[in-house]
C-alpha cells in the first residue's frame, strides 16, 4: 500500500517538473520579458539593470530554481497586463471554477453512471435505444454550441435564466460562493448543465460498454448457471467490475471539465481562471498562463491521486498483490 | 433404472446470416443418480451446446428448436426463466473449463459461496457460513474457513477450479454438468480433480454429464459414454463396450486417431471419415527438388544441437529491493545435444521451461548465460555475426495455434514465399510461385491454396500451411512447439504422419515439444523430460516408457489416462 | 471453410463476403451517416462550384446587404438562401467555404496525430525497453492533460512565437500542428496495444525464427494488423479534431475571420445574436453539428462492427 502510494507521488512530482519546466520556459521563449516589463521605449541602460535585477543573466538552471522556490511559495510575479500579483488573481477566481466543475461532476456522474448502467442492463428497450442515439448527438455537440443554444432558449428567448455571470456571491472570508444564494444557483446551472453535458455522454457510453464487456464474461455466465437473481448479478456482481476501468477514467473526465471549463466560462462570461486564461492567451500575459498551467496541473495530479486510491480500494488484486 | 435426466430427440438451432446452423440433431440421452455420463466429441460437434441447452442458457441467438428435456419427472422446457431459475444451482450444479475466468475477481470466495448457499437453501447466516466450509472441505480444500476470506487470484489453477466446483454443488443439486473441466489444467491436476469429481459423484449419488473432446478423460471417469458428431449422437453405451468395441465408423476412426502410450506404431491410422484430411497431394521427388537441394548442413557434425549451462530467468516483478523482486528460472543449467536426424521429444508440463528452451534455440530469446550450438557454430556470444546468422537460417520452427501463427492480411502464397523472397533462394518470381506450389502440393494443400487467405482454412490445413512455410526455409532442423495440442485428435494424426513423412525424407533433426505422452512415444527417438526449468532425465524412448530413472518421469508416467479399456481384449 | 469454390474469390466477392461489409449493409445508421459524410466532403471541396458567391471576392459583397434573414423569413432575398452576415456575405457561401476549411484542417491534423501516434505507438510496442518507457510515459503525462487545454496552449505559444503581421497566414497551421500535437498519444496507446497483441502472435515470430529484419516484421506484419483499431481512433478523432479546430476558432485562437472556418463564423454570430441576428450563428451551427455527428456514427458503428468481441 505504502509503495503503491510512495510511487504515485513519485510518478506526480515528475509530471509536475515536467510542468513547471514548461511554466518556466514560456517566460524565455514567448516573447522578451524586458520588453514586456518596461514596455517598447525604454533605453537599453534601463533594459540591462532591469535584466541584471530580475536574474536574468544567471544561468538557466539558477533561474528554473528561482521559479520553482518562488512558485512553492505562490509567487508568480506581477501580470504583464493588469499588473497585479498573478497569485491573488488565481485565488480571486478559483472559487468560481472549482464550484462550476464540482456541480458539473456531480451532474456529469450521478446522470451517466445512472444512464450508463439502465443502458447496459436493458440493452434492448426503446428507452435505452433513444438514450444511447441522444448521447451520440451530444458527443457530437460542441460544448461552446450547447452554450450558446442554452443561453438563446433560456435567456434570450425565456428569459428564465441569467446569460452570464454568477449572480449574487457570499464571502466566507477565505472562498466566495455562489452555492449559498437563490440567484447563484440560477446563475450556475446553465453553464454546469453546458460543461458536464459531453463529459456525461462519454461516461454514459463507456459505463455501458464496460457493462456489456462484464455481462458477457465467464464468471458472469457462472453466476447465472447458479440460479443467482438478476439483481444480484447486476449490481453485487457486475456493476463492481464495471466501475473499475471506469474509475481511471472519471479521473480523466473530472480533468476535462477543467480543461472544458476554459470554454464554457467564456461562453457565460464567468469569472474563473478559465475566462482569464484565455485572455491571458489572447495578450501573451505570460505569468498568468505560467501559474494556470502549475495550478492545473496541481489538480489533475491531486485528482489522479485519488482515483489511484479508489481503484486500490475496489480492487483486491492491487491491494492484496498477484 | 430410475431416471434423473432424460433428453429426447433435441434439437438446438443457432440462425446466423448465412442460415440456421443446427448445433444438435435429434439428441437423446439419460442420466441416473450416481452415474457420470461421458459427452465426448471434437471442436464443433455441439457437446457443450447440450449442457447450456439443460439448463436454458444458450447463448444468443440459439434457440432449442424442439424435444424434450425431462429432468426428475418435469420438462424443463416448459419452465419459464422464473422457475428456470430456482432449478439453477439448486437442482443442475454447471461448471466451467476455465477456473481462471470463472470466478468473480472483486468478491471473495466466501462472498460468492455464502451467496449462492442462501439462495439455494435454507442456511442463513452462521449456518450459510458453516455449509461454506463445510464444501470447501469436501472439495479438499484446508484451512477452508481462513481461506473463506481469499480472493480468486490468491489461488492456483486447481485450486480455483475446486473453488468453482464447491460453488456448483453449493445449492445442493442432483446434477451437474461439468463442461471440459480439466483442459485448461495440467496433467497432474487434471487427475486429481476428475478423482474428485468421480468421489463427490459416488458420495452423493449425484447424476454428472462431464462435457469432453478428450478420450483419456472419458476412459477414466465416465460409467457410459454418448459421442457425438456434427450435433448427432452417433452411439451411446457403457464406456468398456464403445470404446472397446465401437460399432460406429466415426467412433471407430476417432478411437484409432488416439495416440497410444503402450506401444509404438509406425504410422498413425488415417482417419478418412471425418474430412477430406487423408488428402494427399501430388508428391515431390525431394532428391530432385529445389528443397532437396541447397541444403546445407556439413554432414561432419554429429551433434547439430549443442546446448551447454544454458539459463534464463524471467523477471515477473521489478523492485528495489532484492527480497521483494520476483523471478522466474524458465530455463536452470540446461545441456542437451540433438544429434544430426533424429527426433527429439522434449516433454514436461506448463510451466516447465520446454517451449522456452526451444524459442532459445530459434533465436527468439537470449540466454542469460550458457552456450548454444547450431552446425557447430556458436550463435550466442555473437548473435548478430554472420556465421551466426547462418547458422540460425538452418532452425524452422512450427507453433502451437494455427490460428495465431499466420498473418491473416496475407495470401498464402505470400506467406509461404516470404523466406524465399528474402533471401533470394530463387532465380525469378516465376520460380518462386512454381515451389510454393509444390511445398503446398507436398504437405496435402494442393497448389490452388496459394491465392488465398489463412481465415479459409481449418485449423489442421493451416497447421500445413505453417509446415509449407518452414520448409521453404529449406531447414536442417525443425522446431515443433506442440504443433497439435490445439487440433481435435483426427486431425492431429494427419499432422503427426506428415511430419514423420517430412522427417525421414528430408533426414530432418527435430525437436519435438509436447505436453502428451502418447503423442510423443509415436514422434521420438529419444524424450528427455523437464520440469521448472531443469532436465530431469534424457533417455531412449522406449526405455523412458519401459524404465523411466527419475522419479518425475515415473510420475508423469503414472498420470498417464488408462487407455487398456482400447484394447479389444479388455472389453 | 473446408468445402472451398475451384476458383478463388475475387476481390469483390472477398469485399462481399466480410462482415463488416456486411454489418454496413445491414446498419442504415451506417448508411446514412456515411452517405452525409460524403455529401458534406463533396460540396465543400466543390464550393467553388456550387456555392452561389465567392465569399472571398470582395466585388460580390456589398454591405447594404449584410444582415438579410434567409429567404423565407420576412425581409429575406431570394439570392440569399441562408441570409447574410454582417457584412453581406451570403450564409450558404461562407458555410461551404468554412466547412472545407474545417474539414481539411481536421483531415490534416488527424493525419498528423495518426503518423506520429502510430509510429511512435508501433516502434515502443516492438522494440520495448527504454524506448517503449519513455515514449509512453511521455503519452501517458501528455493523456492527463485534456487535449483541448494543450491544443489551445500549444496554439497559443505558437501564434505567440509568429510575428504579429504573419499571424494570420500561418493560423491554419498552427492550427493543424497544435490539434495533431495533442492527438498523437491516442494514436500511441491503441497502436502500441495491438502491437503487443501482435508481436506476441506466433506469426510475428514465425517471420523472426525465418530472420526477417525488425523494421521488416513492423512493416509488413505488425503495422497491417494494428490498422483496424487506429481506424476506428481516426473517425472518432476526426470529429474531435473538427470540434477542437472549431472551439480554438471559437475562442478567437483559430482561423481568423477572413477566411473563416465554421467555428470562425459561429463566434462571430454569437456577437449578433441578443440583437435577434440568429442565422449567423444557427446556421454553421448546425452545419457543423450534422457534420460532426455522421462522422461520429461513422465511427461508432465501425467500433461496433471492428470489435470482435462484440459480435
Amino acid at each position: 500500500m505504502l509503495l503503491f502510494i510512495l510511487k504515485r507521488l513519485a510518478q506526480s512530482f515528475l509530471v509536475m517538473a515536467v510542468v513547471s519546466a514548461i511554466s518556466f520556459s514560456l517566460f524565455n521563449f514567448v516573447g522578451d520579458p524586458v520588453n514586456n516589463m518596461v514596455g517598447q521605449d525604454a533605453t537599453r541602460e534601463q533594459r540591462v539593470e532591469i535584466r541584471e535585477k530580475l536574474g536574468l543573466n544567471d544561468p538557466i538552471l539558477t533561474q528554473y530554481a528561482r521559479f520553482v522556490g518562488n512558485a512553492l511559495q505562490g509567487d508568480f510575479g506581477l501580470s504583464y497586463r493588469i499588473r497585479r500579483p498573478v497569485d491573488d488573481l488565481i485565488m480571486e477566481r478559483l472559487p468560481a471554477t472549482i464550484e462550476l466543475v464540482f456541480v458539473s461532476a456531480i451532474i456529469a456522474l450521478v446522470f451517466g453512471i445512472g444512464l450508463g448502467v439502465y443502458t447496459g442492463i436493458k440493452r434492448n428497450s426503446w428507452i435505452s435505444r433513444a438514450v444511447l442515439s441522444i448521447s451520440l448527438v451530444g458527443v457530437s455537440l460542441p460544448t461552446f454550441i450547447i452554450g450558446i443554444s442554452l443561453i438563446y432558449l433560456f435567456a434570450v428567448i425565456l428569459r428564465w435564466l441569467p446569460s452570464s455571470g454568477r449572480g449574487g456571491t457570499v464571502d466566507l472570508g477565505w472562498w466566495t460562493t455562489s452555492l449559498l444564494t437563490v440567484d447563484g444557483w440560477r446563475s450556475i446551472l446553465l453553464p454546469a448543465i453546458t460543461l458536464s453535458l459531453f463529459q456525461m455522454t462519454l461516461i454514459l457510453r463507456l459505463v455501458r460498454a464496460e457493462m456489456l464487456e462484464v455481462m458477457r464474461t465467464d464468471y458472469i455466465k457462472f453466476a447465472r448457471a447458479r440460479g443467482l437473481s438478476d439483481r444480484s448479478i447486476h449490481f453485487v456482481h457486475a456493476l463492481r467490475n464495471t466501475l473499475v476501468p471506469v474509475i481511471t477514467v472519471i479521473g480523466l473526465n473530472i480533468g476535462a471539465l477543467i480543461a472544458f471549463s476554459v470554454i464554457t466560462e467564456t461562453v457565460f462570461q464567468w469569472p474563473g481562471t478559465g475566462l482569464m486564461f484565455i485572455q491571458a492567451v489572447n495578450f501573451v500575459d505570460v505569468p498568468i498562463m505560467a501559474a494556470y498551467l502549475v495550478f492545473v496541473a496541481l489538480l489533475f495530479v491531486f485528482i489522479n491521486l485519488i482515483v489511484d486510491i479508489l481503484y486500490f480500494v475496489v480492487d483486491p488484486r492491487i491491494r492484496l498483490g498477484g | 433404472m430410475t431416471e434423473l435426466l432424460r433428453i429426447n430427440d433435441l434439437d438446438v438451432e443457432f440462425p446466423t446470416r448465412h442460415g440456421v446452423v443446427k448445433a444438435a440433431r435429434g439428441v437423446s440421452l439419460t442420466v441416473a443418480p450416481g452415474e457420470v455420463l461421458g459427452l465426448v466429441g471434437e471442436s464443433g460437434a455441439g457437446k457443450s451446446t447440450i449442457g447450456n441447452a439443460i439448463i436454458n442458457l444458450l447463448e444468443r441467438p440459439g434457440r432449442v428448436a424442439s424435444g424434450e428435456i425431462v429432468f426428475q419427472g418435469e420438462d424443463l422446457r416448459t419452465y419459464d426463466e422464473d422457475r428456470m431459475r430456482k432449478v439453477r444451482g439448486a437442482r443442475i450444479g454447471m461448471i466451467f473449463q476455465d477456473p481462471q475466468t470463472s470466478l468473480n475477481p472483486l468478491l471473495t470466495i466466501g462472498q460468492q459461496l455464502v451467496e449462492t448457499i442462501q439462495k439455494a437453501t435454507t442456511h442463513r447466516g452462521q449456518a450459510a457460513t458453516a455449509h461454506a466450509v463445510e464444501l470447501l472441505e469436501a472439495v479438499g480444500i484446508t484451512e477452508a474457513r481462513a481461506r473463506l476470506n481469499a480472493y480468486p487470484h490468491q489461488f492456483s489453477g486447481g485450486m480455483r477450479q475446486r473453488v468453482v466446483i464447491a460453488l456448483a454443488l453449493a445449492g445442493d443439486p442432483d446434477l451437474v454438468i461439468a463442461d471440459e473441466p480439466t483442459t485448461a489444467l495440467d496433467v497432474s491436476i487434471q487427475a486429481q480433480i476428475l478423482d474428485l469429481l468421480k468421489r463427490l459423484c459416488r458420495e452423493r449419488a449425484l447424476g454428472v454429464i462431464i462435457v469432453t473432446h478428450d478420450i483419456g478423460v472419458i476412459a477414466n471417469i465416465a460409467d457410459r459414454v454418448a459421442v457425438m458428431f456434427r450435433g448427432e449422437v452417433v452411439e451411446t453405451g457403457k464406456v468398456a463396450q464403445v470404446l472397446g468395441a465401437p460399432r460406429h465408423t466415426y467412433t471407430k476412426s476417432l478411437i484409432a486417431a488416439v495416440p497410444r502410450a503402450d506401444r509404438r506404431l509406425e504410422r498413425f491410422t488415417s482417419v478418412d471419415y471425418i474430412e477430406g484430411s487423408g488428402a494427399s497431394g501430388a508428391k515431390i521427388d525431394v532428391r530432385s527438388h529445389w528443397l532437396g537441394k541447397g541444403r546445407r548442413g556439413d554432414p561432419n557434425i554429429r551433434d547439430v544441437i549443442e546446448l551447454k549451462d544454458l539459463n534464463l530467468e524471467f523477471v515477473l516483478q521489478r523492485a528495489i529491493r532484492k527480497k521483494n523482486r520476483k523471478v522466474v528460472r524458465a530455463v536452470d543449467n540446461v545441456s542437451l545435444t540433438v544429434q544430426r536426424g533424429e527426433v527429439l521429444g522434449l516433454v514436461g508440463e506448463s510451466g516447465s521451461g520446454k517451449s522456452t528452451v526451444a524459442r532459445l534455440i530459434a533465436g527468439l530469446y537470449n540466454p542469460d548465460s550458457g552456450l548454444i550450438r547450431i552446425e557447430g557454430t556458436d550463435v550466442v556470444s555473437q548473435p548478430r555475426s554472420a556465421g551466426a546468422r547462418k547458422a540460425r537460417r538452418l532452425v524452422q520452427m512450427i507453433f502451437q495455434d494455427p490460428y495465431s501463427s499466420l498473418n491473416a492480411r496475407m495470401r498464402v502464397r505470400d506467406i509461404v514465399a516470404e523466406p524465399i523472397r528474402f533471401y533470394r533462394t530463387t532465380e525469378s518470381e516465376a520460380e518462386t510461385r512454381r515451389i510454393v506450389g509444390d511445398l503446398l502440393e507436398h504437405v496435402g494443400l494442393g497448389a490452388a491454396a496459394a491465392t488465398r487467405y489463412p481465415h479459409e482454412f481449418s485449423g489442421g490445413q493451416r497447421q500445413r500451411i505453417s509446415i509449407a512455410r518452414a520448409l521453404a526455409s529449406r531447414p536442417e532442423i525443425l522446431i515443433c512447439d506442440e504443433p497439435t495440442s490445439a487440433l481435435d485428435v483426427s486431425v492431429q494424426a494427419t499432422i503427426l504422419n506428415l511430419l514423420k513423412d517430412l522427417q525421414e525424407e528430408l533426414g530432418l533433426t527435430m525437436l519435438f515439444i509436447t505436453h502428451d505422452l502418447p503423442v510423443i512415444r509415436q514422434m521420438a527417438d529419444r524424450i528427455a523430460v523437464m520440469r521448472n526449468g531443469a532436465i530431469c532425465e534424457v533417455a531412449p524412448t522406449d526405455r523412458l516408457f519401459a524404465a523411466p530413472e527419475h522419479e518425475y518421469s515415473r510420475h508423469l508416467l503414472d498420470l498417464m489416462p488408462r487407455m487398456d479399456l482400447l484394447d479389444p481384449d479388455a472389453a | 471453410m473446408t468445402d472451398m469454390p475451384d476458383r478463388p474469390p475475387t476481390r469483390w466477392e472477398r469485399l462481399k463476403d466480410n462482415d463488416i461489409y456486411w454489418s454496413f449493409i445491414h446498419s442504415p445508421g451506417a448508411i446514412i451517416a456515411a452517405a452525409i459524410t460524403v455529401i458534406c466532403i463533396l460540396a465543400t471541396f466543390a464550393a467553388p462550384l456550387i456555392a452561389p458567391f465567392d465569399p472571398f471576392d470582395p466585388g460580390q459583397i456589398s454591405l447594404w446587404d449584410g444582415k438579410l434573414p434567409p429567404a423565407w423569413v420576412e425581409g429575406g432575398q431570394d439570392r440569399y438562401l441562408l441570409g447574410t452576415d454582417n457584412q453581406g456575405r451570403d450564409m450558404l457561401s461562407t458555410i461551404l467555404y468554412g466547412g472545407r476549411l474545417s474539414i481539411m484542417v481536421g483531415l490534416a491534423a488527424v493525419c498528423l496525430g495518426m503518423v506520429l501516434g502510430v509510429s511512435l505507438g508501433v516502434i515502443s510496442g516492438y522494440v520495448g525497453g527504454a524506448t517503449d518507457a519513455i515514449v509512453m510515459r511521455i503519452a501517458d503525462v501528455q493523456l492527463t492533460i485534456p487535449g483541448i487545454l494543450l491544443a489551445i496552449l500549444i496554439n497559443g505559444i505558437g501564434r505567440a512565437l509568429i510575428p504579429l503581421e504573419l499571424r494570420d497566414d500561418f493560423a491554419i497551421y498552427v492550427v493543424i500542428v497544435a490539434i495533431g500535437l495533442t492527438d498523437w498519444p491516442q494514436f500511441a496507446r491503441v497502436a502500441r496495444g495491438a502491437t503487443l497483441v501482435e508481436a506476441n502472435k506466433e506469426y510475428v515470430q514465425a517471420a523472426r525464427v525465418i530472420g526477417l529484419p525488425g523494421w521488416l516484421i513492423m512493416l509488413r506484419h505488425i503495422f497491417p494488423n494494428t490498422l483496424r483499431p487506429v481506424l476506428v481512433i481516426a473517425t472518432i478523432g476526426l470529429a474531435l479534431a473538427i470540434i477542437a479546430e472549431a472551439t480554438l476558432s471559437f475562442l478567437g485562437q483559430g482561423i481568423p475571420p477572413t477566411t473563416p472556418s465554421l467555428g470562425t463564423l459561429i463566434r462571430v454570430g454569437n456577437d449578433f445574436l441578443f440583437s435577434g441576428l440568429w442565422w449567423i450563428t444557427f446556421f454553421p451551427a448546425i452545419a457543423l453539428v450534422v457534420l460532426v455527428f455522421s462522422v461520429n456514427l461513422l465511427g461508432d458503428w465501425m467500433r461496433d462492427a471492428l470489435n470482435p468481441k462484440l459480435r
